[in-house]
């Protein structure tokens, strides 16, 4: 937007009193972001009457050095170089009042290594500040001098699959269900039948801790019975993801040493533990050589308004350099919000080296990652083997499908559900290797695949035509434009 | 018992000329493929036997085949699988792996369990068949 900076120096800048945010210095529209600078880009709602400028310095100054007020104190600082500096407003396509605002800042703003510390900076203060209706963190652009001073992802895809011998095609999982009420014994048997059909994974579900119904010590050790029974009769390594999300990290690491001590492969944390909890239990799982699974419990309280909150695309970046392996980022077919540009978007954070620029699925910035790990994204939620074909189009190889009510609810039983998921798995990656165009076949080849996989026909059967045709609350703003050639 | 290893293990056995469309696309994304066996099953066998060397500058799908085929010759009571390696950075690893043979007889594995303190239990999985020795496994 057409507006110079007329920001103040000396006296008149620094004269006791009320100045506009903008005349402070947090609006530098001739600003050249530094490559070590971290960059947010805001969608910020202006209350009426106020103006996009004022109102992005203002995000600026109240997510760095500023306070409502002129203080003399700044002059014994070099104040200039810690402001945060708003240095381009453009209003959003098609959505009358919203404005999207870059902010740069500086490097030496921040401790190394520290989410709890970027995050008190970033959307610590601002998002309840009166003069904006609402306020929305769409993306940030972390210099790669700062994402060296995390370790990442304890293990990784690559070095995933090389432990669990697993390569060439989506990984598959289910949730153990009912979610709720099954005792350690029974919960286990739902693990045994799911890994011994055919799947890679079972996990517990967010809210599984340690309840009346269930202790955790008893849930962790029937899951291991199964798992190694599952292992023995398949031959191939297995998992269950045991949550040990607990209400101390002293209880965290506990329940982590214990699923270690068993010989667990994988444990899993709920987002609602924190930042620096995560942080922590992804250097235990760095130290203990375990996969850590990440479910994104809680994140649609603040990811899933458009106008409001954080995109999910800054949860799954702060989350691959906090260290998690896997991450829940969302299906696009299935029951849960997931518009297919944007979930690519997702899915580019998590997996890519390099994120070029891509504003149709929402990256705002070329983002280097340093070689940092690759996470892993999980897809769960309404999902089943007739879907196969769109899954791996929008999803690609390297993912963990969930089938949970599409394995445990299959009618001939839960291995009969496990088996049909990797038959139409294993038919459609074969499919797509010999260059069939799979997309548009998928449902002749599942049909194919069918006749030897008496599963497989009864699942198709069962789930056909089940779909969850519902609008994205949030999309891209921006849309490809074709080009004529 | 069925070995489930690998990327194909729940389909039919696959004819030659499929493995060769497998193959065929492991080279056209630039990964090098070879052949390996084993009469040792274990989940946690990482090293299976090379036949050869990863074929690196092999630009065609019938020559693994081939080499399929020898390495039946041999060991034709084994398991031999087919693996692709990609070298690209981020990567450096397999990229597909499937079986292409197996001993008539799978006896699968067994579970042993070493009770120990509070109820925890120590599992190891063994291979029936890795009581003999080497070579005369299957």
């Amino acid at each position: 937007m057409p507006d110079g900076s007329d920001k103040l120096t000396g006296k008149a800048r620094y004269s006791a009193g009320v100045l506009e945010y903008k005349k402070m210095g947090y609006w530098e529209p001739d600003y050249e972001p530094k490559d070590t600078d971290i960059i947010s880009l805001f969608r910020i709602t202006p209350q009426d009457g106020v103006d996009p400028i004022e109102a992005a310095a203002a995000v600026a100054g109240e997510s760095s050095t500023a306070t409502w007020t002129v203080v003399w104190t700044d002059r014994l600082t070099a104040c200039e170089k810690y402001r945060a500096k708003a240095y381009r407003v453009d209003p959003v396509p098609n959505s009358t009042g919203q404005y999207f605002a870059y902010i740069a800042y500086d490097l030496d703003l921040f401790e190394p290594g520290s989410i709890a510390n970027l995050t008190a900076s970033i959307i610590g203060n601002v998002f309840g500040f009166k003069p904006l209706k609402a306020l929305r963190l769409e993306d940030m652009r972390l210099p790669i001098a700062y994402i060296k001073t995390y370790n990442g992802p304890a293990t990784g895809i690559v070095v995933e699959r090389e432990r669990l011998n697993c390569f060439g095609r989506p990984l598959l999982g289910a949730t153990v269900k009912p979610k709720l009420g099954l005792s350690g014994r029974n919960y286990g048997r739902v693990v045994y039948e799911a890994l011994r059909g055919g799947l890679d994974f079972t996990k517990d579900d967010e809210n599984i801790n340690s309840q009346p119904f269930m202790h955790w010590r008893d849930r962790f050790l029937y899951c291991m019975e199964a798992v190694n029974r599952a292992s023995a009769a398949t031959g191939e390594v297995k998992g269950t993801y045991l949550n040990v999300t607990a209400g101390t990290m002293e209880e965290m690491y506990k329940r982590a040493e214990f699923a270690k001590d068993l010989g667990s492969v994988i444990i899993m944390i709920d987002l609602v533990i924190g930042y620096t909890a995560i942080q922590s239990m992804a250097n235990w799982a760095r130290d203990n050589d375990m996969i850590l699974h990440l479910h994104r419990a809680g994140h649609s309280t603040y990811t899933r308004q458009r106008n409001h909150g954080v995109s999910f695309r800054v949860i799954a970046k702060w989350m691959r350099l906090a260290g998690v392996d896997h991450i829940h980022a969302g299906t696009v077919v299935g029951k849960l919000e997931g518009d297919p540009a944007t979930t690519k978007g997702f899915y580019d954070v998590m997996r890519e080296e390099f994120n070029p620029q891509s504003l149709e699925t929402g990256i705002f910035f070329d983002q280097h990652w340093a070689s940092l790990n690759k996470m892993m994204p999980v897809a769960s939620g309404g999902i089943h083997a007739g879907q196969m074909h769109q899954l791996i189009h929008y999803l690609g190889e390297d993912v963990v499908l969930q089938f949970g009510g599409g394995t445990i609810g299959h009618p001939q039983g839960i291995q009969a559900g496990a088996e049909a998921n990797r038959v139409a798995l294993e038919a459609m990656i074969f499919a797509r290797n010999a260059g069939d165009n799979y997309l548009q076949n998928g449902p002749e080849i599942l049909a194919r695949a069918a006749k030897n996989c008496t599963p497989l026909k009864q699942a198709l059967d069962v789930w056909k035509g089940v779909t969850f045709n519902y609008e994205s609350t949030d999309a891209p703003d921006f849309v490809v434009t074709p080009t004529t050639s | 018992m069925k070995l489930r290893q690998g990327t194909f293990s729940f389909l039919p056995d696959l004819t030659d000329s499929e493995i060769h469309t497998q193959v065929q696309y492991c080279i056209d994304n630039g990964w090098a493929v070879s052949v390996e066996y084993t009469d040792d099953p274990h989940p946690r066998n990482t090293y299976w036997e090379m036949w050869g060397h990863p074929m690196f500058d092999n630009p065609d799908a019938a020559a693994v085949v081939f080499e399929v085929n020898e390495c039946r010759k041999q060991f034709g009571d084994s398991y031999i699988r087919v693996i692709a390696f990609d070298s690209s950075h981020g990567w450096e690893s397999i990229k597909l792996s499937f079986i292409v043979n197996r001993p008539k007889d799978e006896p699968g594995f067994h579970v042993s369990r070493e009770e120990v303190k509070g109820r925890s239990i120590r599992y190891s999985i063994k291979s029936y068949a890795t009581d003999k020795p080497e070579g005369r496994r299957y």
